[in-house]
């Protein structure tokens, strides 16, 4: 059986600020980030959706450390967003001052953009992640 | 199945910089299990470890063979096991299913990791695989990451000002770090005060580092045999009462449940409903406080505490000798370190060694106690849960 939406779609896509997932025929649940069955139910009765990009943010950190090799990025914010169909899906907060990000954005509307992670030598490749913007 | 006891334990120094190899150190306390079960080598017919990162930290893979050849257990079915920092207790609880199984009388389960020796850069790196490398690495994701975001749903969810959490955490590193002091194998023997934890440097908002376990090395090490051989070869075996296991995705996709961790409270409903215990039931738990958050999240899970109200028992002491439920009296990950591969079984010996009232020379015993728990966590995904008897 095949992955119906494998990472090379998803990852190509992203970088287009196309975020896409997979709805569900049977629960009607999306899935996104993209897994083997629907991350609701477990079954494979489902199709590729892009999703609406917008979502509110549930929770965040500003680091100040980072892993080897992306020391130059720090500090910068890390979001969990929960996306208007449903999903959470993790990724950074962009054109905002990290330092001043607080409690005070729980709650607030985001839309995705994204961001290249320019892969080193464990990652097996470049990778875009969900880069969000305040709406308003 | 057959009932499975611990009857022999040993434990390193948890060190920054340790001068030995992973397979010298966990050679060390091998031995020193091997020769408190009263057994030699020979008598050893499999050998598990709990080994994570040996690859980045000295390019050594397979160490369980090495290990296994280097204490004379030759030749012996040797196995790893990788589940990040629940690596160790993986391996306890997949040797207790052998030895219950009737398959082997006696194994020896140890864990070792030498983490330092990557340098924080390299480390930060490799501890970041543990969680999802395509969907959640390239936001930045670490370990402290995790926990930064868990403490901020936290506060959310329960209504608690970020200020009032901070200090339920600072409390949980306090106490950690004072029962550390009379642990001889602690990785920090230092006090630290509530202010110290609060005006250390900030790693990822709101987890500071006071708040966080050090990068560690060392090892531990078990005997462990079925009931028949333990009763005839050593005075106080401490029984497996009860085991559990689960399994969790990337981080986004647990969702709503968090900062609840589901695979948590699966693997210690299996363990409590296996040994036909109760949270009530247990006289000392050490559970997995890589942040101080972490280990508050963990209180509620296993059951000791309503959710959203673990740091303010912190903050009265109902977590310590005398009180509600005595946590992590070895001073936890926070400050008797945590080499990820050993964890596990550091927290096994821990509560074996209470459970056999060995702990009072070293004025940290729960007095009389017969059943401990342990919970483990390992990267986004691996929980396990042990519970230890007496009887």
């Amino acid at each position: 059986m095949e992955y119906k939406l494998t990472f090379k779609d998803y990852n190509q896509a992203l970088k287009r600020d196309k975020l896409m997932g997979l709805k569900c025929n049977d629960c009607g649940a999306f899935t996104c980030p993209p897994m083997m069955v629907c991350g609701e139910c477990a079954r494979t009765n489902h199709e590729i959706a892009q999703l609406s990009g917008k979502g509110k943010i549930v929770t965040f950190t500003t680091s100040f450390i980072a892993a080897e090799g992306r020391e130059n990025e720090v500090p910068y914010t890390i979001v969990m967003v929960e996306l208007d169909e449903g999903p959470w899906i993790m990724g950074n907060l962009v054109a905002i001052d990290p330092k001043k990000v607080t409690m005070d954005i729980v709650g607030k509307p985001v839309q995705l953009g994204n961001r290249v992670y320019p892969a080193d030598k464990y990652s097996n490749g470049d990778m875009a992640r969900p880069a969000f913007s305040l709406l308003e | 199945m057959r009932r499975v006891a611990v009857i022999g334990t040993g434990h390193s120094k948890f060190c920054f910089n340790s001068e030995k190899t992973q397979v010298e150190m966990l050679a060390e306390v091998a031995l020193d299990a091997i020769n408190e079960a009263n057994i030699t080598p020979k008598d050893v017919q499999a050998v598990n470890v709990g080994n994570v990162l040996g690859d980045f930290e000295e390019g050594q893979g397979m160490v369980q063979s090495f290990l296994a050849n280097d204490i004379g257990c030759f030749n012996v079915a040797a196995s790893r096991f990788e589940g990040a920092c629940a690596s160790g207790s993986m391996a306890v609880r997949d040797a207790v299913m052998w030895v219950a199984s009737g398959y082997y009388d006696i194994m020896l389960v140890g864990g070792v990791e030498k983490a330092t020796a990557m340098g924080t850069p390299l480390a930060t790196r490799t501890f970041a695989m543990f969680g999802d490398s395509r969907y959640e690495f390239p936001a930045g994701f670490t370990f402290p990451a995790v926990f930064a975001l868990l403490a901020h749903l936290y506060s959310n969810k329960y209504g608690i000002p970020m200020a009032a959490l901070k200090e339920q955490m600072a409390a949980v590193s306090v106490q950690s770090h004072e029962y550390a002091m009379k642990n001889p194998n602690a990785q920090i023997h230092k006090a630290i005060s509530k202010e110290d934890v609060l005006k250390s440097f900030m790693v990822s908002t709101p987890i500071q580092l006071q708040d966080a376990c050090p990068f560690s090395d060392g090892a531990a090490a078990i005997v462990i045999a079925s009931e028949e051989a333990a009763k005839k070869l050593v005075k106080k075996p401490v029984y497996f009462a009860g085991i559990g296991q689960a399994s969790s995705g990337k981080l986004s996709s647990q969702q709503k449940y968090l900062p609840r961790i589901r695979a948590r409270e699966l693997a210690s409903q299996q363990s409590y409903s296996m040994a036909g215990l109760t949270p009530e039931d247990m006289d000392l738990c050490e559970l997995h406080d890589c942040f101080s958050i972490a280990a508050m999240i963990a209180a509620e899970g296993l059951g000791f505490f309503d959710y959203g109200t673990s740091g303010l028992a912190w903050e009265k002491g109902e977590t310590r000798i005398g009180g509600k439920i005595p946590i992590n009296l070895s001073g936890g990950l926070k400050a008797k370190g945590h080499p990820i591969g050993a964890t596990g079984v550091s927290q096994v010996y821990e509560v074996t060694r209470q459970l056999r009232g060995d702990m009072a020379e070293q004025g940290r015993q729960v007095d009389g106690a017969k059943n401990g728990i342990i919970d483990t966590l390992g990267g986004d995904g691996v929980l396990v849960s042990m519970i230890l008897s007496t009887m």
